[in-house]
């Protein structure tokens, strides 16, 4: 239970901080994206962000497990692969065509913008489509040569998975 | 693109991005201290489809946070999100797909590579990063400057 109270309490800061940062504005993405007219704001928002997440990270890996928690869920130390290019690459390509990350994509659909929730109606249907292919290449038994298993996903390091 | 919102895009905040940007920090760290799970919103969307059952709950309160709490900003100040035709719906629709797709295949997006991966200093999400603002930046420089879409 207290695991779903800091869950739901860290969802509706991470939606504040967003919304503050004017990050819920795909046009602010995208001024950061153009280096014609650069706005750096996005920058400081990752910077400021990195700078407590370093040092928090820091601070909690010290300790044998989290406060409430009985491990880290941290993902499993695997090599740079093409899968993480390829897919790194298609998303900066959707991000600069739409200015929204998932993150202020879905904050912005409770406000009802009509571009926010087609962003997120397709976002999601292409989770769910990618979700079923790769479960179809696992249950295959298709499985990388190399034994690679949890490419990164910091949720999922239990998860089996297969790289395009 | 309208006019007045191209000189909103231009408007450099770096108040309001220092002080977002450290909650932002704050939420993501806090869920990291207290639960040990890496604040990356398209890793916990995802997982809702993928992730074994008790895995779940979590996501589900977290993403209710996210929610819940872009409905009440919305109340409060509806300017803080965006309803001009600033952005087509088809647009979106297609970044919508790419973004889906693009960081599942990744594991991770803005939040979970560039928050939480950099922070950890993990060679993979320095990598993911420098990747997606690259072919971001390149994305724009071809609908803005090159094709002249908005």
């Amino acid at each position: 239970m207290k695991n779903l109270v800091v869950a739901y309490v860290c969802g509706v800061l991470f939606a504040v901080g967003l919304a503050v940062s004017g990050m819920t504005h795909p046009a602010k993405i995208i001024a950061f994206l153009d280096l014609g007219h650069w706005d750096p704001s996005l920058a400081l928002v990752m910077g400021s962000g990195l700078a407590i997440n370093a040092l928090a990270f820091r601070f909690a890996l010290r300790r044998p497990h989290p406060v409430w928690a009985k491990r880290f869920s941290l993902p499993a130390a695997t090599p740079i692969d093409r899968s993480l290019v390829a897919g790194a690459a298609l998303f900066g390509v959707g991000w600069g065509l739409g200015g929204y990350c998932p993150g202020p994509g879905l904050t912005s659909v409770p406000s009802g913008a009509p571009s926010a929730v087609a962003f997120v109606a397709a976002m999601l249907a292409a989770m769910v489509v990618y979700a079923l292919l790769s479960r179809r290449r696992t249950s295959r038994g298709r499985r990388s040569s190399e034994g690679v298993t949890a490419p990164g996903d910091p949720q999922q390091a239990h998860e089996p998975f297969e790289p395009f | 693109m309208d006019p007045s919102l191209q000189t909103y895009s231009a408007h450099f905040t770096p108040v309001a991005a220092i002080v977002g940007g450290l909650l932002v920090g704050i939420a993501s760290s806090a869920l990291f201290l207290l639960n040990g799970r890496v604040c990356g919103i398209s890793g916990i969307a995802g997982g809702l489809m993928t992730a074994p059952a008790v895995d779940r709950p979590w996501r589900v309160a977290f993403l209710a946070g996210l929610l819940s709490g872009g409905f009440v900003l919305a109340r409060l100040d509806r300017d803080l999100f965006v309803f001009a035709s600033e952005q087509s719906v088809g647009v979106a629709t297609i970044a919508g797909v790419l973004v889906g797709f693009g960081t599942r295949m990744a594991n991770g997006c803005t939040s979970g590579h560039g928050l939480c991966g950099v922070a950890l200093g993990a060679r993979r999400s320095i990598v993911a990063t420098a990747v997606f603002v690259a072919t971001g930046m390149a994305t724009v420089f071809v609908t803005k400057h090159l094709a002249g879409v908005p």
